[in-house]
């Protein structure tokens, strides 16, 4: 009876493990017939007594169909273990029947030994089927877990790619960006260096009246003396030819004094002339030993005449209070001209207005520094804008008439380029009479 | 004839006294200088009715040579002295101011002294 119990949890089993893999079809009716076989032969066995024996024995090649099929079917190997923990029963169970059939006595005899084999198997096949269980389903549990991993993993991989896809996206957009900045940058210096140069090029234009004008008196006292002494000469050989020895002699001395005159007068040209020049050449940023009085004055004239060249009805006094004891100092020469002048023609544009229009220089001599004031009567500076002027672009000019650099630049050229300070005082005057006192701008630089 | 030049440049007296030399020494011409517009003016009022001519640049600090016409022709003296202009070449704006205030003559920069002595014949 056992036996038949034991086929069709066996098929039942079978048939049960193989409902999760592909290959259910072709096994499903056989095991089924199985199952059903089983059940039929246990009812015949319940029911009649009688052919107990007969239909035991057909329960074993029932088992060993099973264990044909667990042994040599690939798909039932994972099954194994079940069939070691029944095998001794069966075992049991087919020499149990042997015996009694072949020789009863000995049966009877050995009774005791075979009901405690018998007891035995069946003690195996639990323990060995719980243990069977619980290895399964470790089993189950540990394959779970390797396909929640599996899909984790891929699920990882799928994020991982697109992150990666992501990133090259970015990266690009990055690149990109960084490239348009880059050039926007260079566009940038690029303009700046075009505004400087045009802000150079502005002061330059202004001071080309004034350098005109400047060059014009020396050349002409050049002029009037060469002639003069070209007279003289004549006079000087109708002399010798009298033999007046006293006028040769006073017309010599006049001679040599106008001569002195010419190269006077000429060199004053030509330092005019090189002062432009000087201006208009990029600045090479050397520094040399420079002797601000002469700078401030040379400055000052000519922002004066550049000043009057383009406003005829335009006059002012000028004058520059220079210390005597000034020493020479290392600056780039060009580039602190064009601060002084352009102070210079920002005080000359604020005393337009003005009653008694008034610039005046100064140069002090500090013990670290040099300070050279720039100091105009005129309206002085409000004290909203006073924080702006030394801004880029900050300008009062009507539009296209200032670029609102040159205070700008001039600061850069004082404090960047030389150390110093660039300051502005409004409204408090000093060697002006009270009331009349405009801006003061002061250019402080250090003597080493 | 006594003549004021009135220029900023101090060289101009040196220059002035080189080219009329002759005229100076033989006493038909003399020379008063002043370099400023100011200084003009206070030579005026302590020499009245000295100075029959005087010559004046425009371009000057301070006060400039029309200020200094104006004053001339308002303010001093009668009969006014003569009073020439000396204009840079192409100044078309002060030359007509100059003639509003009534400047009686005009020189053009550089001083051609050849035009100016014919003048200053004509004159005396």
């Amino acid at each position: 009876m056992g036996e038949f119990i034991l086929a069709f949890f066996m098929f039942r089993y079978l048939h049960r493990s193989l409902r999760s893999s592909d290959s259910l079809p072709r096994w499903d009716q056989i095991l089924k017939a199985g199952m059903i076989a089983s059940l039929v032969l246990l009812a015949v066995e319940i029911i009649s007594d009688e052919i107990n024996q007969v239909t035991t024995w057909l329960s074993y090649p029932l088992l060993l169909f099973i264990a044909y099929l667990i042994y040599w079917n690939p798909e039932f190997r994972e099954r194994r273990s079940v069939f070691v923990a029944v095998l001794p029963f069966i075992i049991v169970s087919f020499l149990t029947k042997v015996t009694i059939l072949a020789n009863n006595e000995f049966y009877q005899e050995w009774e005791d030994v075979f009901d405690v084999a018998g007891v035995f198997s069946v003690i195996w096949m639990i323990v060995m089927l719980i243990i069977t269980n619980k290895q399964n389903k470790a089993l189950a549990r540990e394959r779970e877990k390797t396909l929640q991993e599996e899909k984790q993993n891929k699920i990882m991989a799928q994020l991982k790619a697109d992150l990666e896809v992501q990133v090259v996206q970015r990266t690009s957009e990055l690149t990109k960006q960084k490239e348009e900045l880059q050039q926007a940058l260079l566009e940038l210096k690029e303009t700046q260096n075009q505004l400087i140069h045009s802000e150079k090029m502005a002061s330059l234009g202004e001071l080309t009246a004034g350098i005109a004008h400047e060059i014009q008196n020396p050349l002409n006292f050049v002029n009037n003396f060469s002639e003069v002494n070209k007279e003289l000469i004549e006079e000087l050989k109708e002399a010798q030819v009298k033999g007046d020895r006293e006028s040769v002699l006073a017309i010599t001395q006049d001679i040599l004094e106008n001569e002195d005159k010419i190269m006077h007068h000429g060199k004053r040209a030509e330092a005019i002339v090189k002062s432009m020049l000087q201006h208009s050449r990029t600045s090479t940023g050397n520094k040399e030993l420079t002797d601000i009085n002469v700078l401030a004055d040379e400055y000052l004239r000519l922002a004066y005449h550049g000043f009057r060249a383009k406003d005829k009805s335009f006059n002012a006094t000028f004058k520059t209070v220079l210390a005597d004891d000034l020493p020479k100092i290392n600056v780039v020469a060009q580039d602190i001209g064009r601060v002084l002048l352009n102070l210079i023609n920002n005080a000359f544009q604020a005393v337009r207005n003005v009653d008694k229009p008034e610039v005046v220089v100064t140069t002090r001599n500090g013990a670290k520094n040099i300070e050279i004031s720039v100091e105009d009567n005129g309206p002085g500076i409000p004290d909203d804008i006073k924080d702006k002027i030394f801004q880029p672009f900050f300008t009062t000019k009507p539009a296209g008439k200032g670029t609102g650099l040159g205070l700008s630049l001039s600061y850069d050229i004082v404090t960047k380029g030389h150390m110093g300070q660039l300051t502005v005082e409004s409204n408090k005057g000093e060697g002006l009479p009270a009331g009349q006192a405009g801006s003061i701008f002061t250019i402080i630089l250090p003597k080493t | 004839m006594k003549i004021l030049v009135v220029d900023d440049e101090k060289d101009v007296q040196l220059l002035f006294k080189q080219r009329f030399r002759k005229e100076i020494k033989s006493g038909e011409i003399e020379f008063a200088f002043a370099f400023s517009g100011e200084e003009a003016l206070s030579y005026l009022n302590h020499h009245v009715h000295e100075a029959v001519l005087i010559l004046s640049d425009i371009n000057m600090p301070g006060m400039s040579g029309l200020e200094l016409l104006e004053k001339i022709k308002t303010n001093y003296l009668k009969p006014p002295p003569v009073v020439m202009m000396i204009t840079a070449y192409g100044d078309e704006e002060n030359y007509a101011t100059a003639q509003r205030l009534g400047a009686d003559d005009f020189l053009t920069k550089p001083v051609d002294f050849g035009e100016l002595k014919a003048k200053l014949k004509t004159l005396s």
